[in-house]
């Protein structure tokens, strides 16, 4: 006879499994493998991972490779901050301190790059708005991301981990110059070449 | 006076001091739930931009607050009910049992002290190296080793009963998930311990803590314990269901090896919060996240599956047999204790679980880490979910242990359903502005003193309303029951030794005891004839197979948005 959760069972409880109980646990267990295969499978097939390049790095010395890369690729400031172009396939370096995210970064659509992410004092949170991109950022270790931007536009890096009363302070720019930008941007550097070659002044001359 | 009591309305003999300790702790759990309580007030109105109650650094002490106060106590008060009130036992310690009280609240003193004087604005993880006071980890030292007695406690009362044969055979269901309860709140709080004894230690300058390792070992401590709430809660749902509609269960078997399942496996949870951190690879990230290959997800379905399994078949056996769902329109619904149950399976499981495992899913959790959808999916299961289950149980509690009716029991009856609706509506509301990256743990969203302002669509202030909507009515359903509790206990109707018995009488008691389910007889069975295609028990057949298109949908849903991104890895 059956008994409920609060009196002792029977002496012998081993007992054989209704049909429809050992249904639904397969099914549940079938359910269960689905799961676990799938992140494995979109390691192989998928296109976002967290996988990275994982590696432990002195906060002095991320943030000598921050300022190296910085004095590199600076095209102008933003804000005070520094706007910085490294070309395509080239690791960028974004530092998080409280309350700041350095430098600004300008990427090319459809570029590949590996973004380092690393915090020099607590942990902080990188977040990439509108797009819901997240990492942790912890301070000793550095994440490389290979990242490939797909739409262009301006792109917002928040903190989303509590790193201080400023926390909410704490706002970077990621800028994604479109192909076709790209294109225009290379015509123009390109018939400025040629001009300054020919000692013409044609368009972009003025640079 | 005999050092038990007689419970006139179940027949156990119930030990004097189990009574003590259960109504202390539950106490104390009550004001704990009062300050927390107050705290997410402040908390809600301030992350409702139309409203922006506090200053930023108020903001941030209140979040740490309302997480550290939240349902510390009740396990504690748990763990006593199921080992030395069902078992008939006595406890064997009493001075023990009082220690370990004494340790856990001037632990949570030193913390509150700590956190009210902004001595620790760290939020409930504290991660390292953000640095709050020595108190403060001092303080959860203290508590940690006043549960973990508890804990032992707890088995040395399970040595006795069984020692002294106070009970036929194996322990029953209930206990049985609250010694796997008590199991995983020991290696719970030895994880407390290894974390917060060396970043005490950091606190006072004498040592270095890695910040990854504490992040891995403070979420062995921080995830691991609200699964002592699983066990807990799901024990509860078997209590409930006995309590309220005399529920069965189908097969001990099942129900005892996924008790065991949780032990084994849910742990490993640590993983699910470092998905997206630098310090473990793929590997690890994939076998953790999924608790050995989902082994824990799959006892929580077989729960999911075998509680209201048992509710239904407990109800038709006692002649709710009318279509697939007649027993469930027969359920009583005003009995707080039955509705309780209901709310708490369906928001855990719908809400709290599906998003659980979805957002625990290695590549998943980069469009869910820290954004709003993390607080939405443990509100559901925690909150929704064991909270809950704790209210529910509570409605009988006051009757069974303090031996007083309920106060105010309209207010009652409708409290869960205020209070369900309302973190149904908050939970989803929260989840869904996550989607678009709304940050958890933040200030102000608006960005307004920021360098740059990234702004959210309108549609995320509207969902943010909705949000504040839901939360203010679960407060008042919150309210409402610390309102009913306190009265209860402290003024409420005493129930006479003798008019107690099996269906006391008493407007202020619920169904439960009043007309408690009748005992099953042999021929209830034969009563109910031969099952159809769906089996004994039709109606759950069919509500866990529309719980599990849910589950797929959802889990879908959320890699076609992941494959949306730009590529990363």
């Amino acid at each position: 006879m059956y008994r409920t959760g609060i009196e002792p069972p029977e002496r012998i409880w081993w007992k054989k499994v209704g049909k429809h109980e050992k249904v639904w646990v397969w099914i549940a267990f079938a359910w269960c493998m689905v799961l676990f295969a799938m992140m494995p499978l979109w390691h192989v097939r998928g296109g976002q991972n967290p996988s990275g390049i994982r590696h432990r790095v002195e906060p002095a010395d991320f943030q000598a490779r921050v300022l190296e890369f910085v004095q590199e690729y600076q095209v102008g400031t933003d804000n005070g901050l520094p706007v910085v172009e490294p070309p395509p396939g080239s690791d960028v370096y974004l530092q998080a301190s409280q309350f700041a995210w350095i430098p600004v970064v300008r990427l090319r659509q459809g570029a590949e790059y590996t973004l380092h992410l690393s915090s020099l004092d607590v942990n902080h949170g990188f977040g990439l708005l509108p797009l819901n991109i997240n990492f942790q950022v912890v301070p000793g270790y550095d994440y490389g991301l290979r990242i490939v931007p797909n739409e262009a536009g301006e792109f917002h890096v928040m903190c989303n981990e509590f790193c201080g009363i400023g926390h909410h302070l704490m706002v970077g720019k990621i800028i994604v110059v479109g192909a076709d930008e790209v294109a225009d941007a290379d015509t123009v550097a390109a018939g400025a070449t040629n001009a300054a070659a020919d000692g013409d002044t044609g368009p972009g001359g003025d640079r | 006076m005999s050092p038990f009591r007689s419970c006139p309305t179940t027949g156990l003999q119930v030990h004097r001091t189990a009574d003590q300790l259960i109504k202390a702790n539950a106490i104390v759990a009550t004001v704990a739930l009062l300050v927390g309580g107050v705290a997410a007030l402040l908390v809600l109105l301030t992350r409702w931009e139309a409203v922006l109650l506090l200053e930023a650094e108020m903001f941030y002490r209140m979040l740490t607050v309302h997480g550290m106060n939240m349902l510390i106590f009740f396990e504690m008060a748990v763990l006593y009910f199921a080992s030395a009130v069902l078992l008939n036992c006595r406890v064997p310690a009493p001075s023990t049992g009082w220690i370990a009280f004494v340790l856990m609240v001037v632990g949570t003193l030193m913390v509150e002290w700590t956190m009210w004087t902004g001595r620790a604005d760290v939020l409930f993880t504290s991660y390292v190296p953000l640095r709050a006071h020595p108190l403060f980890y001092l303080g959860v030292i203290l508590f940690a080793v006043g549960a973990l007695t508890v804990v032992g406690h707890f088995f040395a009362i399970l040595v006795v009963a069984r020692r002294e044969k106070t009970y036929e055979g194996s322990v029953p269901l209930v206990t049985y998930g609250a010694i796997t309860a008590a199991a995983i709140a020991a290696v719970t709080l030895l994880h407390g311990a290894i974390i917060y004894i060396p970043t005490f230690l950091w606190s006072l300058d004498m040592m270095n803590v890695d910040a990854q390792m504490y992040r891995l070992i403070w979420w062995g401590l921080g995830h691991s314990s609200q699964q002592i709430n699983v066990a807990a809660m799901v024990s509860i749902w078997y209590l409930l269901g006995a309590l309220t509609v005399g529920a069965v269960v189908l097969n001990e078997k099942v129900s005892r090896t996924a008790f065991v399942l949780y032990v084994l496996f849910i742990s490993m949870a640590s993983a699910h919060h470092l998905l997206v951190d630098p310090g473990m690879g793929p590997a690890w990230k994939v076998w953790n996240t999924s608790y050995f290959m989902y082994m824990a997800v799959l006892a929580s379905m077989i729960h999911g599956f075998t509680v209201p399994a048992g509710t239904e078949l407990g109800m038709r056996l006692r002649g709710a047999t009318q279509g697939l769902f007649g027993w469930l329109k027969r359920a009583p619904w005003g009995d707080p204790g039955f509705s309780s149950l209901a709310f708490s399976i369906v928001v855990f499981g719908f809400v709290g679980g599906i998003t659980g495992v979805t957002f625990g899913t290695e590549q998943i959790n980069i469009i869910a880490h820290n954004t709003l959808r993390i607080p939405g999916h443990f509100h559901a299961t925690v909150v929704s979910g064991t909270a809950m289950a704790f209210m529910g149980i509570t409605y009988y509690v006051i009757p069974l242990i303090f031996r007083r009716e309920i106060a105010f029991y309209r207010l009652a009856k409708i409290q869960p359903y205020l209070f369900a609706i309302g973190m149904l509506i908050f939970s989803m509301a929260m989840t869904f502005a996550g989607t678009f990256g709304v940050p958890r743990r933040h200030w102000d969203i608006g960005f307004s003193q920021a360098l740059f302002q990234p702004g959210f669509s309108p549609t995320v202030n509207l969902i943010i309303g909705v949000m504040a909507v839901g939360g203010l009515i679960a407060i008042v359903g919150g309210a409402i029951y610390i309102v009913v509790t306190v009265v209860s206990v402290f003024f409420g109707r005493k129930m006479a030794a003798d008019d107690s018995g099996l269906g006391a009488t008493g407007r202020g008691l619920p169904p439960g005891i009043t007309n408690p389910p009748r005992a099953l007889k042999p021929e209830d069975k034969e009563a109910l004839g031969p099952s159809g295609r769906l089996g004994p028990v039709p109606g759950t057949m069919v509500l866990v197979l529309i719980f599990l298109a849910a589950f797929i949908l959802y889990y879908f849903v959320n890699w076609m948005l992941l494959s949306f991104l730009w590529e990363v890895g």
